[in-house]
C-alpha cells in the first residue's frame, strides 16, 4: 500500500474548522458590497453605454444581477446545507411516525423543508415512509413541500423580489403542502391508489453508521452540496437574467396587464396549466418571472405559474407513477393545482 | 483450507440506484476505487425498486459491500469511498 492511501486523520483543531467559514463570509460580504458600483461602472464607463437608453439598462441590469444571484445563492445554499446536515430522511421518518392526519401534515410539510431530498430518490423515500406506517396525506405533505419549497427558490425570490414575496412563497407553499396532504387523506381508499407490491415489500433493515458528524464533516458536506448546486444552476441563471434583463430594457410598461393581470381572471388557471408540463429549475423561471411582473403581470398570477412548474412536474410524476396508480396520481395533481389556482387569486385579490 | 478461502474471498460491492446520474457516478468511483487500491472485487448493480429496499434505505445511490450497507445518498468524496473499500477489505 502506497503511503498517499493511508487514511490516518487527525481531529482538525476548531479554529481550522471556523477560521475558512469565517474569512469566506467576510470575503463573500465584500463582494456582495462591490457589485453594484462595478455593473455601473463596467456598463457606463468601460462599454460607455448611456444610462438613458435601453441597451444601457439592460447591460447594467445583467451585470448586476448576475453576480448578485450566484453570490446570494453559493452563501445561502451553503447556509442551509449546514442546517440541514442535522435532518435526514431516516430522522423525519421517526419523527413522523406515530403521527396523525393533522399535526403530522403539518410537521411533514416543515421537515419537508430541511430534509435533504432529491426527487431521484422519491421512490425510496415513498416506499420507507409508507411501510413504516406514516399515513399516505402525511407522506404525500412532505412530498409536494420538499421539491417546491427549495432553497434556490426562496434565495431567487428574495434577491430579485424581496423578503416579502419569498416569505409568501414560503408561508403559502407549505399552506398548500399541508392542505393538499390532509385532502389526499381524506379521499376513501386512497391506498388502493397505491401500487400493489408496494404493501407487500419487506424493507429490510441496516446498521449503517449513524455517528454524530463534526462540524468539519458538516461544513465539508455543505461546501460539496453548494458545489454540486451550483454548477447545476448557473448557466439557468445568466440566461433567465439575460432574457428577463431584455424583456426588462425592451418590452413596454404595462404590455402584459391584459393578459396576466389581476383582471384577466382565466389566467391563474391559465398559468397553472401552462406549467405543469413545462420542467424547468427555479434558478432559470424565475428571473424571467420577474420581468413580467414588471411589466404588469399580477403577482397571483406569477406566484402560480412558478409553482406549478415546480411542483407538478412531469419527470417526477413519472417517477411516482412506480409506485403510485394513473388515479392516484391524478387526484394528486388535481388537488395541488386547485390549491394552487386557490392561492393565485388569493394574492391577486389581496394584494 | 482457511488460507485458500483467504486467498479467494471476493469482495462483492453493490451499487444500489435506479439509473440516476448520481448512481452512474457511484458506480464510476467504485470501479477506480477498486482499482486503485488492487482489491478483488465483483461489482453488481442493484436496480430494482423491492431489492433496494431490501437493505432499508431511503435515499439512493446506496453502496452495500459484503451484504452491509456503508452508504446511502449523494456521492461520497474520494476519501469516504476508499475508505469505505479499505474498511471492509481489512475486515
Amino acid at each position: 500500500m502506497n503511503d498517499k492511501l493511508t487514511l490516518v486523520e487527525t481531529e482538525p483543531k476548531n479554529w481550522q474548522v471556523w477560521l475558512p467559514v469565517l474569512v469566506a463570509a467576510v470575503v463573500w460580504w465584500l463582494a456582495y458590497q462591490t457589485i453594484q458600483p462595478l455593473a455601473n461602472w463596467l456598463a457606463y464607463s468601460l462599454l460607455g453605454l448611456s444610462p438613458e437608453t435601453h441597451l444601457g439598462q439592460a447591460v447594467a441590469f445583467f451585470l448586476y444581477d448576475v453576480p448578485k444571484i450566484l453570490l446570494l445563492l453559493s452563501g445561502m445554499i451553503f447556509l442551509v446545507s449546514t442546517i440541514r446536515t442535522f435532518f435526514s430522511p431516516e430522522r423525519t421518518r421517526a419523527l413522523l411516525g406515530g403521527k396523525r392526519q393533522g399535526i403530522g401534515n403539518v410537521l411533514a410539510a416543515l421537515l419537508g423543508v430541511v430534509t435533504p431530498f432529491c426527487s431521484c430518490s422519491a421512490v425510496p423515500l415513498f416506499i420507507g415512509f409508507v411501510e413504516s406506517g406514516i399515513p399516505l396525506g402525511v407522506t404525500f405533505s412532505f412530498l409536494i413541500a420538499a421539491p417546491m419549497i427549495n432553497e434556490v427558490a426562496l434565495v431567487m425570490l428574495f434577491g430579485l423580489f424581496g423578503w416579502k414575496v419569498a416569505g409568501l412563497y414560503l408561508v403559502t407553499g407549505l399552506a398548500i403542502a399541508i392542505i393538499a396532504g390532509i385532502a389526499i387523506g381524506l379521499v376513501p381508499h386512497v391506498e388502493d391508489g397505491v401500487e400493489d407490491f408496494v404493501w407487500k415489500m419487506v424493507v429490510g433493515k441496516n446498521n449503517l453508521d449513524t455517528t454524530e458528524l463534526t462540524w468539519a464533516d458538516r461544513f465539508a458536506q455543505a461546501r460539496q452540496n453548494t458545489q454540486e448546486i451550483l454548477v447545476k444552476v448557473w448557466l439557468y441563471v445568466i440566461i433567465g437574467i439575460a432574457v428577463g434583463a431584455g424583456i426588462h430594457g425592451y418590452v413596454p410598461e404595462d404590455a402584459l396587464a391584459s393578459i396576466m393581470g389581476k383582471n384577466a381572471w382565466w389566467s391563474v388557471p391559465a398559468a397553472v396549466i401552462l406549467g405543469v408540463p413545462m420542467y424547468s429549475n427555479a434558478a432559470g423561471i424565475i428571473p424571467i418571472v420577474h420581468a413580467l411582473m414588471e411589466k404588469g403581470a399580477a403577482l397571483g398570477t406569477v406566484l402560480a405559474f412558478m409553482m406549478s412548474v415546480i411542483a407538478l412536474s412531469l419527470p417526477e410524476m413519472i417517477i411516482l407513477r412506480r409506485v403510485l396508480k394513473p388515479r392516484l396520481i391524478a387526484t394528486f395533481v388535481g388537488i395541488v393545482a386547485t390549491g394552487i389556482i386557490f392561492m393565485g387569486y388569493l394574492f391577486n385579490l389581496v394584494i | 483450507m482457511l488460507i485458500l478461502l483467504i486467498l479467494f474471498k471476493n469482495m462483492i460491492i453493490k451499487v444500489l440506484g435506479s439509473g440516476c446520474a448520481n448512481c452512474k457516478k457511484v458506480k464510476a468511483m467504485v470501479t477506480e476505487a477498486v482499482q486503485e487500491l488492487g482489491i478483488e472485487a465483483t461489482m453488481v448493480e442493484v436496480t430494482k425498486t423491492e431489492d433496494i429496499m431490501g437493505y432499508g434505505i431511503m435515499r439512493t445511490p446506496g453502496v452495500v459491500i459484503d451484504e452491509k450497507v456503508v452508504h446511502a445518498g449523494g456521492v461520497p468524496s474520494k476519501q469516504q469511498m476508499l475508505k469505505m473499500i479499505q474498511d471492509a477489505a481489512r475486515v
